[in-house]
């Protein structure tokens, strides 16, 4: 066990061998899922999510993963709370921290906003996505369904495709793919291109036959209309038209590549909707499943320090 | 009337920004003025006859720091800094002249309102306390306030501070009018479409922390228009904070053509950058936001060639609770009174720039723009003064500023050079261990 993090507050602070053995303990616990869906490894511990942000799946997913492994776990919705009556995240933190939660899994449309939190608190705080920053369990899940469909998680040429400027799923996902020694290539219109991209050790195309040419893996990304203030790209069609994945587009890759989405999908708008469904091609139901997988591993690795650390006071 | 007194500074190192050189001798102060400059080591120095004779063991005695842009947050955030506060912080860090800033609660922006704040200032400010108003009523960029009565009240200059007046029409009305009156005019310049929304400039980090960037082009084009309106009104205009390389070939030009306009930075841009945000620390968030390091770098060699005029410390108190917050909903701005010669002497040290430079910068250059008489070691002048030992080493703790609000960012950090004495007007408002 190489894992020593108290938190999972990004992929950014994660070594290959963390990556590794978070994935290895997520394999097992898929198997798990397809089985007796029951343990007890987090018996007796407390699992908060809080979520200052909309999220069905996310949530639904982390939810699950805590009970699975016998976790009393507890979703508050922050929206409709007391963030609304004007208590700061801060004050909210050191509120939540006095009831003694272990496992403490936080959304919040902020960047670094999770990073805040997790300093004011006495437990393992794991970032469910943090403004455009990161969102370092979907990158997991993607990594574990690539490893999984591909046989390894290294030497693949990946394409990322759609709103990276906004999106929090490839900045991890750039990051931990970067790090397993992978080939990226990022295929945006540049108003969706965050800046300095180039710097990051990737490939940028704006154009879709030029980037998915011979790619192993195509990852699409939502259109996030609710980051954006304003004109950002023409119109859905004229987007669709140009960064809609179809299967033209998509027979530029390899002819074995495989499709994502990290979902929710805009199907017509980033992505055909008969392809998103192509049980042949589309991975996307197994990211789902990966998911639950992925967040049980990582809540299992953390308690674990948790105890440890715990033990040693 | 009290009596003359007359006091002899002796063995000092004299830092004279206006011949650019450092000089070892004296200094002789009548009644609060300086009277002469000794420009030997004074052997005997009970032949002059002096009341007090104050011995600076060697180390260096220059011209106080001139601030413009310092907040002082009365009326409306007293608790954030008071005028007790801020000078306490201005005398101790060798600030004999603060001019302070408009962007209040309510804004400076009536006469009434500026009478309150000068009133207080005499009341509660050991230093000299110069105010500025606001050019537009609530800094709103709608209509330009009573220019006039502003200036008969005592106002220095006239800005927004960091509201960017975006109606051209109105700017453009407002300069003209302060103009035929020969009010300074203080603007920021950032492109305010490009800036919206942003909190740090765009660029890896930005992209990295996925924190909203802007452009450091934004500068530029702000500073453009405010040439091309300079040119076309006449104005008397400096710009409050050039940050970035891209701006200063426009500047030259403007200042090679004739333009009345000089321009100032920050003494945080002069010496950190946009890395130095680092893990989401509030502390450095700035209004601009930090640059790259070549453009830190840029700006620093603009301030040595003179090119940018002015360094202020853009003093800006924001309480804790304005600063703990997620990095975009964190409040902008630093204190920085106390910490600005030593921050300042980072770049002496660096070797990018001289003392004389330096002091020109920080006093001789705003009390020209200014029509002051202080900012120089001449006869004549006010003997505001500050003796500093430029190597002594400390490691800053926030804990210890006299500000109201601890917003540095030089928190923990290891710096050099403290100021170990401050007189305004003869009379000493600081002594350090005092």
């Amino acid at each position: 066990m190489t894992f020593k993090h108290r938190h999972l507050l990004g992929i950014e602070p994660l070594a290959p061998s963390d990556i590794t053995t978070l994935l290895d303990l997520a394999d097992d616990y898929v198997t798990l899922n397809r089985t007796a869906k029951h343990s007890d490894t987090l018996a007796g511990l407390t699992q908060i999510n809080m979520f200052f942000e909309n999220s069905t799946r996310t949530q639904a997913s982390f939810e699950i993963a805590g009970k699975r492994l016998g976790a009393d776990v507890m979703n508050m919705a922050m929206q409709a709370s007391s963030i609304k009556k004007g208590e700061t995240l801060i004050d909210t933190a050191m509120t939540l921290n006095a009831m003694h939660p272990d496992l403490l899994v936080v959304r919040h449309p902020q960047s670094g906003a999770v990073d805040l939190l997790a300093q004011k608190v006495n437990c393992a705080v794991l970032n469910a996505g943090d403004g455009r920053h990161e969102h370092p369990t979907q990158a997991l899940l993607d990594a574990l369904t690539i490893r999984r469909a591909k046989g390894r998680l290294h030497r693949l040429s990946i394409a990322i495709c759609g709103d990276i400027a906004h999106s929090r799923v490839a900045r991890s996902n750039i990051m931990l793919l970067g790090k397993m020694e992978n080939r990226i290539r990022l295929i945006a219109p540049p108003t969706l291109m965050p800046s300095g991209i180039e710097e990051f050790g990737v490939e940028v195309f704006d154009d879709m036959a030029k980037g998915l040419k011979d790619v192993d893996v195509v990852m699409m990304l939502r259109l996030q209309k609710e980051r954006m203030d304003g004109g950002f790209i023409p119109s859905e069609r004229e987007y669709y038209h140009r960064f809609g994945l179809d299967s033209e587009k998509l027979a530029h890759a390899k002819p074995d590549a495989i499709v994502m989405h990290p979902g929710p999908m805009n199907r017509g708008v980033e992505i055909d909707g008969t392809l998103a469904d192509d049980i042949n091609r589309s991975v996307i139901q197994e990211q789902v499943e990966m998911g639950v997988a992925v967040r049980m591993a990582a809540m299992d690795l953390l308690a674990q320090n948790l105890r440890a650390e715990r033990a040693a006071a | 009337m009290p009596p003359l007194t007359l006091t002899l500074f002796t063995n000092a190192r004299l830092i004279d920004p206006e011949i650019g050189q450092i000089i070892d001798g004296g200094l002789l102060v009548e009644d609060g003025k300086i009277t002469d400059i000794l420009t030997q080591p004074v052997e005997n120095p009970n032949t002059y006859g002096a009341d007090s004779i104050i011995d600076c063991a060697g180390k260096y005695l220059a011209p106080g720091i001139i601030d413009i842009g310092v907040k002082v947050c009365e009326p409306g955030e007293r608790h954030k800094e008071s005028f007790r506060s801020a000078g306490a912080a201005a005398a101790a860090g060798g600030v004999t002249t603060i001019v302070t800033r408009p962007d209040t609660d309510p804004a400076i922006d009536n006469p009434e309102t500026l009478e309150f704040v000068i009133r207080r200032a005499r009341e509660a400010a050991p230093v000299h306390v110069l105010p500025m108003a606001a050019l537009t009523k609530g800094r709103m960029g709608r209509e330009m306030t009573e220019i006039s009565f502003l200036l008969d009240a005592g106002a220095v200059a006239f800005t927004d501070c960091d509201h960017v007046v975006t109606d051209t029409k109105v700017f453009s009305r407002a300069l003209t009018y302060a103009r035929s009156l020969g009010a300074l005019v203080i603007a920021h310049v950032q492109e305010p479409g490009l800036s919206k929304g942003a909190c740090v400039t765009s660029g890896k980090f930005a992209s990295l922390r996925g924190l909203p960037g802007v452009t450091p082009m934004a500068e530029r084009m702000a500073l453009d228009r405010d040439i091309a309106l300079i040119e076309m009104t006449g104005a008397r205009y400096h710009v409050d904070q050039i940050t970035t390389a891209r701006a200063l070939p426009a500047l030259a030009r403007a200042k090679a053509n004739g333009l009345d306009i000089t321009a100032g930075t920050s003494v945080h841009h002069l010496t950190l950058n946009a890395l130095d945000v680092a893990d989401y620390r509030t502390f450095f968030k700035l209004k601009p936001p930090l640059r790259d390091e070549d453009d830190r770098v840029a700006v620093a060699e603009a301030v040595a060639s003179g090119l940018i005029d002015i360094i202020s410390s853009m003093h800006t108190p924001q309480d804790e609770e304005s600063k703990r917050l997620p990095f975009e909903e964190a409040a902008s701005g630093a204190v920085a009174l106390e910490t600005f010669l030593p921050a300042a002497l980072r770049l002496v040290h660096a070797d990018l720039i001289d003392l004389p430079h330096l002091w020109r910068a920080m006093s001789l250059n705003p009390a020209k723009r200014l029509g002051l008489p202080s900012g120089r070691l001449a006869a004549g002048a006010p003997a505001d003064l500050v003796l500093f030992d430029a190597d002594a080493p400390f490691v800053m703790d926030r804990t210890t500023l006299r500000s109201k609000s601890r917003n540095t960012p030089f928190d923990g950090q290891r710096m050099q050079g403290k100021v170990l004495a401050t007189y305004v007007d003869g009379a000493c408002v600081f002594e350090m261990g005092a």
